[in-house]
């Protein structure tokens, strides 16, 4: 076993180094000064500031967070029921479908969701008159339908290996239901409640097929801004965005981490304790 | 065992995912097929419907399959078809190839270590996936920053093409999917049974075969799992070949978007769409069937 790790080492630096290397050059281009990316021509913050004057990327920004923070707090409660219903009932008529519609779109190809997606909003508007038009509510609703699935499976694994001693306890006591739930089952799962939201949050800031297919003139979300720009070649402005993007992930990221970390730290010496 | 808790909503948490998941995420395959079937015109929305009203009470009701039959005829989309398969195919089996060392090494390190570099390995997937692969396009291009490296260092004397060209193609795919590989690898890997490989070793067992009669089998669950969580996304990526590949670089879904938002025919992407959905069905019922024999382990 011993001898095999240098080799498995490098394999893992040359890993590390293939998935962090782009980003690296990325937010290193972004202080250049030349516009001609792969030019260094001296430090700079200026595509910094054109960042905050290009009116038309904040306006996307700002649609694309307001989509962002209502498709995570959607798919946080309906992904945590499709969770429930998955672990807490172990038959039910509908189970096996229920089961493959929360694991098909996570390996879905986004441009069958865009499409069927915006098919289903045409027809819906043909028929019954809503959603009036496309933007904003149809991107939403698009982009919830596939981030539930992923908050589905992280509270889905998180249930399963809940300790369920206090639950049963509380209900012997004659707690009712729907309050044992709020107060000892949600506290329970509120780190993988947390981290479905983050996720479905920054899944539905990245995307930009699904919601170039569903989206109507007037509503241009980030990715949509984005890849137009990039199509026309580099761009230092973008590198400046990735850069701010890239810190904040890192920033939330840490954060998460640091709390789950202290949590477990916690759970581990109250169990010791007991 | 007690059926806890919320015996009383059941119906609702069953039903309120179930609703939302058969309106937006079912139902639209019938619509997809319906308009597959339909001819294209120029109105709002761009297709005729199948079944008109010709007369007061008198329906007609017409299916094309002229969609289809193009698409088996016409070696463009063929051509697309099979592209996306090679592509997907060899891009996965480089992604195993690299994922798998990576994923035994976080297994086997110390077990304070694994957390925090299995967390370098998601963090990436975090940040926009957009931005990732335009990175690429930087270094890959003909001034960019890897050529400019070889020609630094004298291995070459002239700049490499590989912007635009299949290669990027796949070292795209390879970067942006490696987590999805890693992850499942990972978790099959930790669990294995480490006294069957010392009781191989002591039974004189060279290392090589321990990996190739114990490790490898028992790790064949990750393998699929992660070789699916590839393949299947990849059949109908968009971004990866239309930014880094090039004219020759056919994809069914970088043609269902050229079909849709250049060529306005939304008959032909759905049936496009529609015979995507139909290839993935055999590697997505594989990947169900080895989560579920997990899932059972798990319990």
């Amino acid at each position: 076993m011993k001898r095999r790790f240098p080799v498995l080492m490098t394999a893992l630096m040359f890993g590390y180094a293939f998935l962090y290397g782009p980003i690296l050059s990325l937010i290193v281009y972004s202080f250049n000064e030349s516009r001609l990316v792969t030019v260094w021509a001296g430090f700079s913050t200026k595509w910094y500031g054109e960042l905050l004057h290009n009116q038309q990327l904040l306006d996307a920004a700002w649609l694309s967070v307001k989509v962002a923070s209502m498709t995570a707090s959607l798919a946080v409660v309906l992904g945590t029921l499709a969770a429930l219903a998955l672990v807490r009932f172990r038959r039910f008529r509908g189970r096996a479908t229920l089961q493959v519609m929360v694991t098909a779109p996570l390996v879905m190809p986004e441009v069958i969701i865009g499409l069927s997606l915006l098919l289903l909003f045409v027809a819906m508007q043909d028929s019954i008159g809503w959603p009036d038009g496309r933007g904003q509510l149809t991107i939403t609703l698009a982009h919830t339908t596939f981030a539930m699935a992923y908050v589905t499976v992280i509270v889905q694994s998180r249930l399963a290996h809940m300790d369920r001693s206090l639950e049963e306890a509380a209900l012997d006591l004659g707690a009712r239901p729907l309050k044992v739930f709020f107060t000892i089952t949600l506290p329970l799962i509120a780190p993988a409640l947390m981290a479905g939201w983050l996720l479905a949050f920054t899944l539905s800031l990245d995307d930009l097929v699904v919601a170039s297919f569903v989206s109507g003139p007037g509503a241009t979300t980030l990715p949509m801004v984005v890849y137009s720009s990039v199509r026309l070649g580099v761009s230092p402005e973008i590198n400046a965005l990735a850069t701010i993007i890239v810190l904040l992930v890192s920033l939330a990221v840490a954060i998460a981490g640091v709390l789950l970390y202290r949590q477990e730290k916690r759970a581990q010496s109250e169990q010791n304790q007991g | 065992m007690k059926r806890v808790p919320l015996p009383r909503g059941r119906g609702l948490i069953i039903g309120v995912p179930w609703f939302w998941l058969g309106l937006f995420f079912l139902l639209p395959f019938l619509f997809v097929l319906k308009i597959s079937l339909s001819e294209p015109v120029l109105a709002q929305p761009p297709y005729l419907d199948l079944i008109r009203e010709v007369e007061d009470g008198l329906v007609s009701i017409s299916l094309n399959f002229g969609n289809y039959l193009l698409l088996w005829e016409d070696p463009l989309y063929r051509g697309a078809l099979f592209g996306s398969l090679k592509i997907s195919a060899i891009s996965t089996l480089f992604c195993l190839l690299l994922g798998y060392p990576m994923a035994y090494a976080i297994a086997r390190a110390p077990s304070h270590w694994r957390l925090p570099l299995l967390m370098l390995i998601i963090l990436p997937f975090w940040t926009s996936f957009l931005i990732r692969v335009y990175a690429w396009i930087g270094i890959l291009k003909g001034n960019g920053l890897l050529n400019n490296f070889l020609l630094w260092t004298g291995l070459i004397d002239q700049p490499l093409e590989i912007l635009h060209t299949p290669l990027a193609v796949y070292i795209g795919i390879v970067y942006s999917y490696l987590p999805f590989v890693v992850l499942p690898l990972y978790a099959t890997l930790v669990r294995l049974d480490l006294t069957l490989l010392e009781a191989a070793a002591d039974l004189g067992c060279r290392p090589w075969k321990q990996f190739l009669t114990i490790t490898l089998p028992l790790s064949l669950p990750g393998v699929i799992a992660g070789g699916m969580l590839v393949f299947i996304p990849v059949m109908g990526e968009f971004v990866i070949p239309d930014l880094l590949g090039g004219p020759s670089t056919l994809m069914i879904g970088k043609l269902m978007w050229t079909e849709f938002f250049s060529n306005k025919d939304w008959p032909l992407a759905s049936s496009l769409a529609a015979v995507l959905l139909v290839v993935l069905i055999i590697p997505f019922v594989a990947l169900r069937h080895f989560e579920q024999r997990s899932e059972e382990d798990a319990a």
